[in-house]
């Protein structure tokens, strides 16, 4: 991709003082860091609080939020089908703001983007009390069709019966796929004006190419990005800024970056808008701009959090089946903060820091979704800085650096929670997952489903012996996960090609490279389920009970066996096993688009749904009892600590889900040691400890007095709630009352 | 158990030596430094009104192990251990009732490099030989009480032998961590703590002092056991009473926590 520029007045001024040529030559923005950023080392001492500025602005928006809770959401505009440009400027402030921009024209009311589907929009308005616009349900209900009609065309009855069952689940068939980072850094650095132009390059090589399908479809999706790039500098301009042009100084350089972003999520409804790996780059500027003296520590933070509040406000219009899945209203603003580059140095900046300090600054909060790229090679000062955060805010989680970077180079960062992605150069199709307990439950009784005795796989014969015998079980089990393979990657092909013709994300795609490399991102939930169901068989014995009708409804265990989080091969390579034969199944089958086949062992708060729609299970789990989420061992089976589970997880082979597994941890602030100072050394220690034994993410959630309040109140929220202190392991939720605000008083001593 | 000659730990004879043990389990921060490997051994010969840990009274109620079967199951973890700062941690029920046992274990753990710590009410000191001590990196003394009757009427022991043993660690300058476990009405005297302060502060090995809040976790073992729980109207303390009793300390200029 080169693109000959001619560097006009603005962009020598832009790029004053910046190092390095390569990234002039041709867009490259990790070129662009690698030859100007300069490591940080030291501690978080010179990190500066809020400015009465920002408390403002923050509180301003803040007032909001009762209110929207309340409702569900607080206003939708229900008329306009958002584009990059549908929306007339909104503010918070608009005299205090320092970033500005909002998705509609004011703060918090939520767009409709029926391209996804109308029915979405429909439902998503009905559950607020909004009425359907009758234009906009006449124009995407006659004129344009959507993705959701289109996938709905294609799939075959298998596939349908399949997702009715629940056995794949969570496509986004109904909801726009999301997890594509759009390299809104290229904003900043160069402007659209160069990006357009080096897109027009990208475009004339194919115009030299016959004009096969690919080539035709390539050609239109590139003019489309060069119309969306075109969008983006108008809808800046409504905002008075101009980013035909490179940003100039550290302040542009924020709010160009960020218009990016506002473009992309005023286009997509994805279940993951993720930010991409954005601070060691601004900190280019920042540093330029503290240097120069046009800006001091206090006003380099109050830039970062304003910016912050910014991804802290995206909102969508969902349903509430989609919330059903992944509840909270989360919107995946990942940011990916750290790291170490391919020459040794550490990615880390004084701007890494300045992100994590919104957390101060503003309080804590889910989004955006801070991720630190963990290495035991960072420096001191910033681990230890990251596990202050994460105990004093439980917003932070972790992921190996050491892990990606020799896959997916030094400027990867996290799409969603755990999918690692060459920023600007590899985008994914979002897969959803399968059910793998549900299919070993199917196996046994020869493809019908066991809560409804319909048959959903095609009709194998049933296991009929009174116990479940290890070989047959395992064998069957094979064949139906073949099945399911098939039938799962068949219609993410076609989800996948719908999406890319009805709802295809223009700016976000104009901010990648020509070609871009795709993941077709397959997964798998119930993991944990199913490993502890073939050990149960291998090493119990398990009986089977069926109804009348020969379906195997339930289970009964007789012996002990080993459970997959205690850090015993047994049963722990039963659950390596299953990853690496899934794996191997799903690339049997072409992805679209010459995808590469990945998967990950991830549900976020979906193993609630999934556990919802599956029976008893041989290793003792009652019907409708939730799934541990993600690669997590199941609730209570993990009896050894924290470390042993994490290292049953940690044995989860990473090249066989490359689209990452994840392992969610909550340990009380006693549990990270008696004394406070202590504790961020020791949470630095065990992530240490964790990514060396080859663990890929993990999910810190350090308790505060809160949590274990609302565990009292709502125990069923958190069954897996143990609490540490000296001598002694409980689970929280079995407790007395007594008992609890026994605890609740001892774990927060000296600490609040 | 026939006590001092006993605890000689060397050579391949120790790796038959079979004990009994609770369980084991990892934590962070509470047993010593670090994150560690933490074996509950069962037996003890004190019977604390307080304790969290009935289910560890009897020897006879624990899994026998070999040395070496413990040693594999501590292997999984070394790595984990070293690079989290921590390692091993033995205790119970009370290590001492089972000298040649954590001997044996604590010297091969040491031997494979790892950080060891030995948990003990000090009651069976006399049976902590050299040897074991010199395989011991940390001691963590649970001192029960500083006056002789409330350790009594608390314990069921003695007092002495625990003193006995602070002393002699010192000599030998082992490094320790006091454990003082803070029950209103049983060891928040004012005097007693000021005395055990005091004795605590002229002891150059002692790193710090661990004022653990009493606490009523155990309830429900003693339910499940069929035993009475003694404390269980005893009231947990307040904040500011464990403020107050970690000043004392601090007083003696001992680092309490």
């Amino acid at each position: 991709m080169t693109a000959t520029v001619t560097a006009g007045p603005r962009t020598a001024d832009a790029w004053r003082q910046f190092a390095g040529n390569g990234w002039r030559e041709r867009i490259d923005v990790r070129d662009f860091i690698q030859a100007n950023y300069t490591p940080y080392e030291g501690d978080a001492a010179f990190l500066a609080g809020p400015t009465d500025r920002t408390r403002v602005v923050w509180e301003k928006v803040s007032a909001l939020f009762p209110e929207e809770r309340r409702r569900g959401v607080l206003d939708v505009d229900a008329a306009t089908p958002s584009t990059i440009t549908s929306h007339a400027p909104g503010y918070i402030d608009r005299d205090r703001e320092l970033v500005v921009g909002l998705q509609t024209d004011a703060p918090l009311k939520r767009a409709i983007m029926p391209n996804g589907g109308l029915r979405m929009v429909e439902n998503g308005l009905a559950a607020y009390g909004y009425r359907p616009d009758p234009f906009v349900s006449k124009v995407f209900g006659t004129y344009r069709k959507t993705h959701n009609d289109g996938v709905f065309d294609a799939y075959t009855p298998q596939m349908r019966a399949a997702r009715k069952a629940g056995i794949i689940t969570g496509l986004p068939d109904a909801y726009g796929r999301g997890r594509i980072i759009g390299d809104y850094r290229r904003v900043a650095l160069y402007g659209t004006d160069r990006l357009i132009e080096a897109k027009r390059a990208e475009r004339a090589l194919l115009d030299a190419r016959p004009s096969g399908p690919d080539v035709i479809r390539d050609r239109e999706e590139l003019a489309e990005q060069i119309r969306a790039l075109g969008e983006l500098a108008r809808m800046a301009a409504s905002y008075g800024c101009d980013v035909s042009r490179p940003a100039v100084t550290a302040h542009e350089a924020v709010q160009w970056l960020y218009l990016g972003f506002l473009a992309a999520v005023k286009e997509q409804n994805g279940a993951a808008m993720s930010l991409g790996r954005t601070s060691t780059f601004l900190d280019v500027y920042l540093r330029r701009d503290l240097d120069e003296g046009l800006l001091d520590e206090t006003r380099a933070q109050e830039l970062i959090d304003d910016f912050v509040i910014k991804l802290r406000i995206v909102r969508f219009l969902r349903t509430p089946e989609y919330d059903a899945l992944f509840s909270g209203d989360p919107t995946w603003v990942t940011e990916s903060i750290g790291g170490i580059g391919a020459d040794g140095r550490p990615l880390v900046t004084r701007t890494s820091f300045r992100f994590l300090q919104t957390l101060y600054n503003l309080g804590p909060a889910p989004e955006p979704n801070l991720t630190v790229l963990w290495s035991p090679r960072l420096p001191a000062g910033f681990k230890e800085f990251c596990a202050q955060v994460s105990i004093d805010t439980s917003a932070v989680q972790y992921e190996s650096d050491e892990l990606m970077r020799p896959r997916t180079g030094d400027d990867t960062a996290i799409a969603c929670c755990v999918s690692a992605m060459a920023v600007g150069k590899q985008m994914q199709f979002f897969g959803a997952r399968v059910n793998l307990a549900k299919a070993l439950l199917y196996a046994v009784n020869g493809g019908r489903d066991e809560m409804t005795g319909d048959q959903v796989a095609p009709e194998t014969p049933p296991l009929t012996g009174e116990y479940l015998a290890y070989d047959e079980l395992s064998a069957a089990y094979d064949r139906m996960l073949d099945w399911l393979a098939e039938t799962y990657v068949d219609a993410l092909n076609v989800i996948h090609y719908m999406h890319d013709k009805y709802a295809y994300e223009r700016i976000e795609m104009a901010l990648h490279d020509h070609p871009v490399h795709r993941f077709m991102a397959c997964g798998i939930a119930g993991l944990s389920v199913a490993a502890d169901s073939l050990s149960a068989v291998k090493y119990a014995r398990v009986k089977v009970v069926r109804d009348d009708t020969g379906l195997a409804v339930d289970y009964e265990v007789e012996g002990e066996f080993p459970a997959y989080g205690n850090n015993d091969d047994r049963a722990d390579a039963l659950a390596a096993g299953l990853v690496e034969s899934f794996m191997a199944k799903v690339r049997r089958h072409p992805a679209y688009r010459d995808a590469e086949h990945t998967q990950s062992v991830l549900t976020i708060t979906s193993n609630v749904v999934y556990g919802r729609h599956t029976g008893n299970t041989p290793d003792g789990r009652r019907a409708g009892q939730p799934f541990a989420p993600g690669a997590n061992p199941m609730n209570g089976r993990d009896r050894h600590g924290v470390a042993a589970s994490a290292l049953s997880v940690a044995k989860l082979p990473y090249e066989q889900a490359r689209d990452g597994i994840s392992l969610t941890t909550t340990i009380t602030p006693e549990g990270l040691g008696h004394v406070p100072g202590e504790r961020a050394g020791h949470l630095v220690g065990i992530l240490d400890a964790y990514m060396s034994a080859g663990g890929f993410h993990m999910n810190v959630n350090v308790l505060d007095r809160a949590v274990l309040e609302d565990a009292m109140e709502h125990p069923e929220k958190y069954p897996e709630l143990t609490i540490r202190v000296s001598g002694y392991a409980v689970n929280f939720v079995r407790l007395t009352r007594e008992q609890q605000l026994d605890v609740i008083s001892r774990t927060f001593h000296g600490s609040l | 158990m026939n006590g001092i000659a006993d605890g000689t730990a060397n050579g391949t004879a120790s790796d038959a030596v079979t004990g009994r043990i609770h369980s084991w389990d990892l934590s962070t921060g509470v047993d010593g430094p670090g994150t560690r490997f933490v074996l509950f051994v069962s037996g003890c010969p004190l019977r604390c009104l307080y304790c969290a840990n009935p289910d560890t009274w009897h020897m006879r109620d624990g899994r026998a192990v070999t040395v070496d079967e413990v040693m594999a199951e501590i292997d999984k973890y070394r790595a984990f251990l070293t690079t989290a700062g921590g390692g091993i941690t033995v205790t119970g029920g009370e290590p001492l009732l089972q000298p040649a046992f954590t001997g044996a274990l604590l010297h091969r753990c040491k031997e494979a490099g790892l950080h060891t710590a030995l948990d003990t009410s000090g009651f069976l000191g006399a049976r902590a030989t050299d040897g074991l001590l010199a395989d011991t990196d940390l001691v963590l003394l649970d001192i029960k009480a500083f006056d002789v009757t409330t350790y009594r009427k608390l314990t069921g022991g003695e007092l002495a032998p625990t003193l006995n043993l602070a002393t002699r660690l010192d000599r030998l300058g082992k490094r320790m961590w006091i454990r003082y476990v803070l029950v209103p009405g049983w060891t928040d005297d004012p005097e007693a703590v000021d005395g055990l302060a005091g004795f605590l502060g002229g002891l150059g090995s002692v790193d710090r002092v661990d004022v653990l809040p009493f606490h009523k976790l155990g309830a429900a073992k003693y339910d499940a056991l069929g035993l009475p729980f003694p404390l269980r109207e005893t009231p947990v303390p307040d904040a500011d009473l464990v403020g107050r009793v970690r000043g004392r300390f601090r007083d003696h200029g001992l680092a309490a926590h």
